[in-house]
């Protein structure tokens, strides 16, 4: 099957170029059937790229090691979850869920807008078939997820150990869905600019897919950090490692368009700016994906060096020249329809959380290329870290907490002091008390003054949304008279964006107080205790009770059992792990390779809503060594003994009498793994006492709940009714017409 | 060869269901492959449908602004005023834009 998946990427990529030159022949000439080519094109390449989807799968599923993939990234001892999951580990695999998604993705928004933008959607279509075009071209030319080998290995080498983690297996979908996704505002704004049809209707298509990526990637920005915290064992959840940088730029440039569109569908403004940040995201997510295949910067996450970094550069310089110059071109008609009436407005608080949010990106992609750019020019590679990020990104992270609780709580054209003042004072009040009780219950004095003021304006936002809410829900109760369930429903119902969106501002709150607190008020201590002993981390003594190992041919993990208790009370029994799976390179040794090859860790965790107790264990095998050397000379003596022989009897006897040298190979493991328990020696722990870190997931999931809210569709038949009801509505008002549509 | 016959019988459906508009074309000029919803097949027209929705949800926006006590009576009234006149406007020159078309 090999070679129908390669066929379906060929025949894929050659749809993709027809369907481009289609819509474009057909836009140009007026020729309605050759547009309606373009569209099938783009729903056949779906077809195609699902097919080509399946067939990979398949392939991991049935461990079909003729395939490289498969081989590289794979084995008959994966369990099938990770199997299915596999596929986007490689380089080939997830070039292939790019395009797939973004068939996917094009097809959806096709079909939505069929009839809409009618002279927009030609160009559009045609640039997501060239995306289309490039990406698979990689696939057909540079990186072949369905090259076979003719002598195809018994076992594959199995998924790095690092990506058996059920977060690490959702995250890229999720963050590819993300940049795919960004690619469609993109599409429909150049296709805006090209036609020089900039009014309201493209702005209607665009933003639901903009709030669509926006929701993907960052759902798949939050699982990466789940993952790091779960499985990386360093005892973080964010790094400010490149490749995370680069998931987070465009994120942070879609939340600032999804701000500002509202701007220029209510007042005319902003054209510009959105045109661009819209370009702009796109651009940064197709930077994104440059930056994980390139090799160009060192991080975790990348595929590794690859010759796919002049293909990406040229695409994105192909981006930025035609994105500035489409709007340099289109400046007249990009001209703003009116002006801000006030500074006291939501606009002008819009505008400011725009020009944060911009901000964060600009000191993100400097400190993040600085590497580079300073390899550049000096020819020395610098290395940068967290702490060459936090003293911008803190204080602008605080600014934008500020905004988005002003937001909800403003109204858009202006307001008086009189409603500033009857808008602000409880959110104020509760803010203010919770930082004045803190600083008191610190004892009057704080050494991390920043996060103090983030659980204040934390506690000001999550006023601010449910004083909203209350307002909204007594509003409405004061016309229908419905029990509050039912009002708060149907307020959301009626206003999913305003309250999906007020949703994630609390989120948000919720979540950078738990970043605040887990980030400054972290107790930590990197011990090496024997069984029996003890430290104290943070008020909790952590016992080391007993060693724990184990060995299998496909993994060996050494760990321990610690006791957490705290005045005496036992609090809970942390279990932690770290594995060894055997390395494929014979010179490390035959027993050797069992225990140099990669690893990963299993963290003790205690996750609690005011805490995480946190540990890992990182065990020197370095007592083990003089027996694993001895090991290694011994059976490979008697492999050599084997092999000299081999000559002389029958393949069978050979294979025979190395089954029984790796069974005895295999015994050999299990006893030096048995000595970690039954001679233990002193190990290595990381112990760490975190506060409020299950608020980052908290306020995650509170993040997507509104996001959902505020991306979910009005149902086709109210709609039309809505309009329809309008339509009738409008020759009494345009106010009746306006609730007739709510 | 089993391979080969499936990626031939593919790439025959390719090529029938893509060039299908095409062949349509010939034998009835206008068809709208993507059989969508009738609507307006003027751009100006759905422009300004499009600013009318906006505006409506201007206007609801403003309503619950002033429900909710963000919005004075004084400063709803102006702002209200304000929309309606805005909506009424768009009202006029979809109208026209109909009339045209």
């Amino acid at each position: 099957m090999a070679l129908t998946g390669r066929a379906l990427l060929i025949l894929g990529l050659a749809v993709a170029v027809f369907g481009a030159c289609a819509s474009l022949y057909g836009v140009r000439t007026g020729r309605r059937e050759w547009v309606d080519c373009g569209r099938r094109s783009v729903y056949t390449l779906a077809a195609l790229m699902t097919l080509a989807f399946v067939i990979l799968e398949s392939a991991f599923l049935r461990s079909d090691f003729s395939f490289n993939v498969v081989a590289g990234h794979s084995s008959t001892t994966t369990p099938t979850f990770y199997k299915m999951t596999a596929p986007w580990s490689s380089q080939e695999g997830s070039l292939l869920l790019w395009v797939w998604l973004l068939s996917l993705w094009s097809s959806l928004v096709l079909f939505l807008t069929r009839g809409k933008v009618r002279e927009i959607v030609p160009y559009a279509t045609a640039i997501l078939l060239g995306f289309g075009t490039f990406f698979l071209s990689l696939t057909v030319f540079y990186a072949n997820p369905f090259a076979t080998t003719s002598n195809p290995p018994a076992e594959g080498a199995g998924l790095d150990p690092l990506l058996l983690h059920p977060s690490m297996m959702i995250h890229p979908p999720m963050l590819y869905s993300g940049y795919t996704l960004l690619t469609i505002p993109f599409a429909f704004a150049v296709g805006a600019l090209i036609t020089g049809r900039l009014g309201s209707e493209w702005i209607a298509v665009v933003r639901r897919f903009a709030l669509a990526a926006w929701l993907f990637l960052g759902i798949g920005i939050l699982l990466g950090a789940r993952w790091s915290y779960t499985e990386l064992g360093w005892g973080g959840y964010w790094a400010w490692d490149p490749v995370e940088n680069a998931a987070l730029m465009p994120w942070l440039c879609i939340t600032a368009f999804i701000h500002s569109i509202m701007i220029q569908e209510k007042r005319g403004m902003l054209k510009v700016w959105n045109a661009s940040l819209v370009l702009g995201s796109a651009t940064l997510a197709i930077i994104g994906t440059f930056l994980v295949r390139s090799g160009v910067l060192d991080s975790i996450h990348a595929f590794g060096a690859s010759t796919l970094g002049v293909p990406f550069v040229l695409l994105i310089a192909v981006m930025i020249c035609a994105s500035i110059g489409l709007i340099v071109w289109r400046r007249p008609q990009l001209r703003s329809e009116s002006q801000l009436d006030s500074l006291l407005s939501r606009e002008a608080v819009f505008l400011f959380q725009n020009v944060v949010l911009v901000a964060m990106v600009f000191v993100v992609f400097w400190v993040t290329f600085f590497p580079l750019i300073s390899e550049a020019v000096t020819g020395t590679k610098v290395s940068v870290g967290p702490p060459a990020f936090r003293p911008f990104i803190v204080p602008l992270a605080l600014v934008l907490v500020l905004l988005s609780g002003i937001g909800p709580i403003i109204a858009w054209r202006r307001v008086t002091v009189a409603n500033l003042r009857r808008n602000f004072t409880i959110p104020v009040l509760v803010g203010l008390t919770t930082l004045v009780v803190l600083i008191v219950a610190g004892g009057g004095t704080s050494s991390r003054p920043l996060a103090l003021i983030m659980f204040g304006l934390g506690a000001f936002v999550i006023t601010t949304v449910a004083q909203e809410i209350w307002r909204g829900v007594s509003a409405r109760r004061a016309m229908t008279h419905d029990p509050v369930p039912i009002a708060l429903v149907q307020l959301i119902r009626r206003n999913r964006r305003r309250y999906g969106g007020y949703i994630v501002h609390a989120g948000l709150a919720v979540l950078l107080i738990g970043v605040a607190a887990s980030s400054s008020f972290q107790h930590s201590s990197d011990v090496t205790l024997a069984p029996g002993q003890h430290a104290v981390v943070n008020g909790y003594t952590i016992r080391y009770v007993r060693p724990l190992a184990s060995a299998t041919p496909q993994k060996i993990s050494f760990g321990a059992v610690l006791d957490v208790s705290k005045g005496g009370k036992h609090v809970t029994t942390l279990t932690t792990t770290r594995g060894f799976y055997p390395a494929q390179d014979p010179t490390l040794g035959i027993i050797g390779r069992f225990f140099n090859g990669s690893a990963d860790s299993n963290v003790g965790l205690r996750a609690g809503i005011t805490k995480d107790i946190w540990t890992v264990i990182n065990p020197d095998l370095s007592p083990l060594q003089s027996l694993i050397t001895k090991g290694d000379r011994l059976f490979a003596a008697d492999e050599s003994q084997i092999m000299s022989r081999a000559a002389k009897v029958s393949t069978q006897q050979t294979q025979q009498s190395l089954n029984a040298l790796f069974a005895q190979r295999d015994l050999a493991i299990s006893g030096l793994t048995a000595r970690f328990v039954s001679h233990p020696w002193s190990v290595n722990f990381l112990l760490i006492v975190s506060p409020l870190v299950t608020w980052i997931w908290l306020g995650a999931l509170i993040i997507a709940f509104g996001g959902l809210i505020a991306l979910w569709p009005v149902p086709a038949f109210a709609r039309r009714r809505a309009v329809a009801r309008a339509g009738a509505g409008r020759r009494s008002s345009p106010a009746v017409a306006a609730r007739e549509t709510a | 060869m089993l391979q080969f016959l499936i990626v031939l019988a593919i790439l025959a459906v390719v090529v029938i269901v893509v060039t299908g508009p095409l062949r349509s074309a010939s034998r009835s000029p206008s068809t709208d492959a993507a059989g969508g919803p009738e609507v307006d097949d003027n751009p100006d027209i759905a422009d300004l449908e499009a600013a009318r929705e906006a505006k409506y949800r201007e206007i609801r926006d403003a309503e619950l602004d002033h429900s909710t006590g963000k919005l004075s009576d004084a400063d709803f009234e102006a702002v209200d005023k304000t929309l309606r006149a805005e909506a009424v406007e768009i009202l006029h020159a979809l109208d026209r834009a109909r009339e045209k078309h």
